[in-house]
């Protein structure tokens, strides 16, 4: 099991994190047309699932999976989006998610003063506390592709 | 300032303490802006600010999924000061269409020890509360208003805070490639 990477985007499409760990193939574009295209999809996909969904959707969109890569979504009453690419065999990424958000983002972003809503975060804390966080994880263990 | 990992346990900090620095802020900004009017606005202001970032606190403590109607809400802002002022107001005096509603407090921590000069009047001491929960529900997209009914600073045997429903604000759909 491991961790690719890591986009987080507030209620507006904005980027404010991204970070990323075996990620050893590049998409060949840009990290903002990237992060504008990865948003975008996801968009759409929250929206179609809802429309089609046979029932009110709780939850909505959860995780798409190809036969390469799996990517997790996890979005806040508040708007802000965490988006993790995992291989395909991780499992609880919602709850690791779900503790990133608590443990990391709340304490190390939304407690720190100089840090204004809706801007990149550039905390250098916040940076190497996440990679603490994502390397700790059993998800994130040792590399077999 | 040390951070510590536990920090999302109950680490409390004792209530006079809050009492007695808020007193001494709305004391010192009555000094600076010398007009009862303009200390209401940025308390307002303040509390806004607060409510915007203590909202991802609350989520994140409480995991709450997004409410469906305005009774969910009125729970949830009262499960909110129950977690950080530890008080619990009372939700009354729902309107009709269950779109407004009242948060009704027998004490007020932030006005423990205080008792408002009659050249004062106009001065809405408590204003950050209203502020924090404007800023709080607009981050999950509910544009409400809020203002004081009553309050005890001003005879009344209770603090009534009014919360309106405005309009539920609309996901942002990105834009598209120009």
């Amino acid at each position: 099991m491991t961790i690719f990477n890591l986009y987080i985007f507030d209620k507006f499409g904005t980027l404010l994190h991204y970070a990323e760990w075996n990620r050893t193939k590049k998409s060949g574009i840009t990290r903002e047309e990237e992060a504008k295209l990865t948003y975008g999809m996801l968009f759409s996909i929250k929206s179609f699932v809802s429309k089609i969904s046979p029932h009110d959707p709780k939850e909505g969109f959860l995780y798409y999976k190809t036969n390469r890569y799996a990517l997790h979504y996890l979005e806040t009453p508040s708007g802000l989006k965490f988006v993790l690419n995992t291989d395909t065999t991780a499992i609880n990424v919602k709850e690791l998610l779900q503790q990133l958000y608590a443990k990391v983002w709340v304490e190390f972003v939304v407690r720190d003063p100089l840090w204004t809503p809706g801007t990149v975060v550039t905390s250098e804390l916040f940076q190497s506390k996440l990679d603490e966080f994502v390397r700790q994880s059993p998800i994130f263990g040792i590399r077999n592709i | 300032m040390s951070r510590q990992a536990s920090r999302l346990d109950a680490k409390k900090v004792n209530s006079e303490f809050l009492t007695l620095t808020y007193g001494a802020l709305v004391t010192q900004m009555l000094r600076d802006f010398e007009n009862a009017e303009d200390v209401n606005k940025q308390l307002e202001r303040i509390g806004y600010n607060m409510g915007m970032r203590l909202i991802e606190d609350f989520l994140a403590r409480t995991s709450a999924p997004r409410c469906l109607e305005m009774r969910e809400t009125a729970d949830r802002i009262q499960q909110a000061f129950r977690i950080y002022l530890n008080i619990q107001p009372t939700i009354s005096n729902w309107s009709p269409a269950s779109d407004e509603f009242s948060l009704v407090f027998d004490s007020n921590p932030l006005t423990e020890f205080v008792e408002l000069p009659p050249d004062l009047t106009n001065l809405r001491y408590s204003a950050i509360l209203s502020g924090c929960i404007r800023g709080a529900l607009e981050m999950v997209q509910l544009e409400v208003q809020c203002w004081f009914v009553q309050d005890q600073l001003k005879g009344d045997n209770v603090t009534e805070l009014r919360v309106k429903f405005v309009r539920r604000l609309e996901e942002v759909i990105p834009a598209g490639e120009d």
